[in-house]
């Protein structure tokens, strides 16, 4: 079973949760920017005198489709990473995904989201993190 | 001819290049506050009055404002499409310089005053009615109380009221107007409940740093001549602009954090202030101007907000009060000790100097905002002054010019 992560997650994190996902093995990913807010409803901005309110704020829509064996793994590296603690942290949606095709090869469902070295890989080879794994990518 | 002073005509004619500048200047301080979809409107509004009030005064403005006085309040055709206006100097305004100089440099300040005006009415005004009241307002407001204030026989002038550099002609005249303007044409919609979000402040930023350098050419360039009055003028307003800004910022830092579009604004503000008394008054004198100058506007922001008038880029606040603070401030520290052309001020002993000037700016400020009231009732009853609702919300930049400023 394929499943896809969508996440919202602040701008500036996005850096730390692509580096820790890479170090788990999570390699394929797409990202959008977003405008919207969830429970924290909105940001305070100065204005030339005085505050206004602004409440569509800026973040980044990472998307992951993976297999379910890896999906809480992941989930956890990217909470781990998106934290700080605050309003506006984001969210995490989890979708069932019904097929996956890669262009190129033609290839469907989980074979078409391996990559050489990816999470899967490192699993069988005694969750190894080689140098050169991370290299090919 | 005799009287020609390469000197006085190098540097008027390097302050005209740069009172142009401040038109696309404030095309971008402006631009830069309004939302993407209606950047290029914005920028434009402030543009093609260059070309639209060059040609205007060319042909029959600057004769309005500066032929020869017909009773105390309009100039005669005298000088209609320039006749007569060339290399001979006109001892009555600049002795040293050619009076088709002069004309020209006055054309500049034609150019920009209703320039100003265009950020009370920004993100929904139609094309053509506004280029239809920028012909009308520089010809009924604008060149008339440039005749009462600066040419020899206006009533303002002959009452002895202040003006070096177009505090009142200028920027009282401007911002009582867009007052009237955004009193006609209402708010944008959906103004008070969504955030209307400045789109680039960095082009705010920019712009207000061209308008500093080229307000040096504004009053600088006021005194007419490379000379102490010109390069007093320079340094007041320099010394004015830097203590609003500073007190901006700390009015700013008070109600939060320190902003850099106040800050700016705040740089604006005591250029406003400091140009009637540019060429009258200390550096010290100076900075007390710029510094009250920034609450002024600062609490007049405040106030136009707490009424929920979308006045939407604040001209009323900042150059129509900065505007009247300079006026009255030009009656309080004005001293012939700085220029023996001026008057004393209250401060040097002459309290009648501040009536006057009190007097002069309530006058400008009656006759601005009431013509300016009339002129935009008339034309939205006949030419309809708003973009439809969709054109609204689509943008101006599509609706009326068929173009996007980003893609």
């Amino acid at each position: 079973m394929t499943k896809k992560i969508e996440v919202i997650l602040r701008e500036e994190k996005f850096q730390d949760v692509k580096d820790a996902l890479r170090k788990i093995g999570i390699i394929g990913m797409n990202v959008v920017e977003v405008r919207g807010h969830g429970r924290q409803g909105g940001i305070t901005l100065e204005g030339r005198a005085g505050t206004y309110q602004v409440d569509m704020l800026p973040r980044y829509q990472l998307n992951i489709v993976l297999s379910d064996h890896n999906v809480e793994r992941t989930i956890e590296t990217i909470c781990a990473a998106a934290k700080t603690g605050n309003p506006g942290d984001g969210i995490i949606f989890v979708y069932p995904v019904d097929d996956v095709i890669r262009i190129r090869t033609g290839e469907r469902g989980a074979q078409a989201l391996h990559y050489k070295g990816d999470i899967d890989d490192r699993r069988a080879s005694g969750n190894g993190h080689t140098a050169a794994a991370t290299a090919k990518v | 001819m005799e009287n020609l002073s390469a000197g006085d005509t190098a540097w008027v004619l390097t302050a005209t290049a740069l009172v142009l500048v401040m038109t696309p200047a404030l095309a971008f301080f402006y631009g830069g506050m309004v939302r993407k979809k209606n950047a290029l409107s914005t920028l434009n509004l402030s543009f093609i009055i260059m070309a639209l009030l060059s040609i205007q005064w060319v042909l029959y403005g600057f004769t309005l404002a500066f032929g020869p006085n017909i009773g105390g309040f309009i100039g005669g055709l005298d000088y209609l499409g320039f006749a007569g206006v060339g290399a001979e100097p006109n001892g009555d305004y600049a002795a040293t310089i050619p009076f088709l100089l002069f004309a020209t440099f006055q054309m500049m300040f034609a150019v920009i005053t209703p320039a100003l005006i265009t950020g009370s009415f920004v993100e929904r005004v139609r094309f053509l009615p506004f280029l239809v009241f920028t012909v009308l307002w520089a010809t009924l407001v604008y060149d008339p109380v440039a005749h009462w204030v600066w040419a020899v026989g206006g009533f303002l002038r002959n009452m002895g009221a202040l003006d070096f550099a177009g505090g009142t002609v200028v920027h009282i005249t401007a911002g009582f107007s867009a007052l009237a303007f955004a009193m006609v044409i209402g708010a944008r919609r959906g103004f008070g409940k969504a955030a209307m979000e400045p789109h680039n402040i960095p082009y705010t930023v920019l712009g207000a740093g061209l308008l500093w350098m080229g307000w040096f050419g504004f009053n600088a360039g006021s005194a007419l001549g490379a000379n102490p009055a010109a390069v007093n003028a320079l340094v007041t307003t320099n010394t004015a602009a830097a203590a609003s800004a500073l007190i901006w910022m700390i009015l700013s830092w008070r109600d939060g954090k320190p902003s850099v579009l106040g800050i700016v604004t705040g740089a604006v503000v005591g250029l406003v202030a400091i140009t009637p008394g540019a060429g009258y008054v200390t550096p010290i004198g100076a900075i007390a101007i710029g510094a009250i100058a920034a609450p002024i506007s600062y609490y007049a922001i405040r106030l136009r907000q707490k009424r929920n008038l979308d006045e939407s880029l604040d001209v009323w606040a900042c150059h129509g009060m900065g505007g009247l603070w300079g006026a009255i401030a030009t009656g309080l520290f004005a001293t012939t000790a700085v220029n023996a052309a001026g008057f004393d001020g209250l401060f040097y002993g002459n309290p009648q100097q501040l009536v006057t000037q009190v007097v002069a700016a309530a006058i400008t400020i009656v006759f601005a905002f009431g013509l300016t009231f009339i002129i935009t009732k008339a034309l939205d009853a006949t030419l309809r002054l708003r973009v439809s609702q969709n054109a609204e919300e689509v943008g101006l930049d599509l609706s009326e010019h068929g173009e996007r400023a980003y893609t």
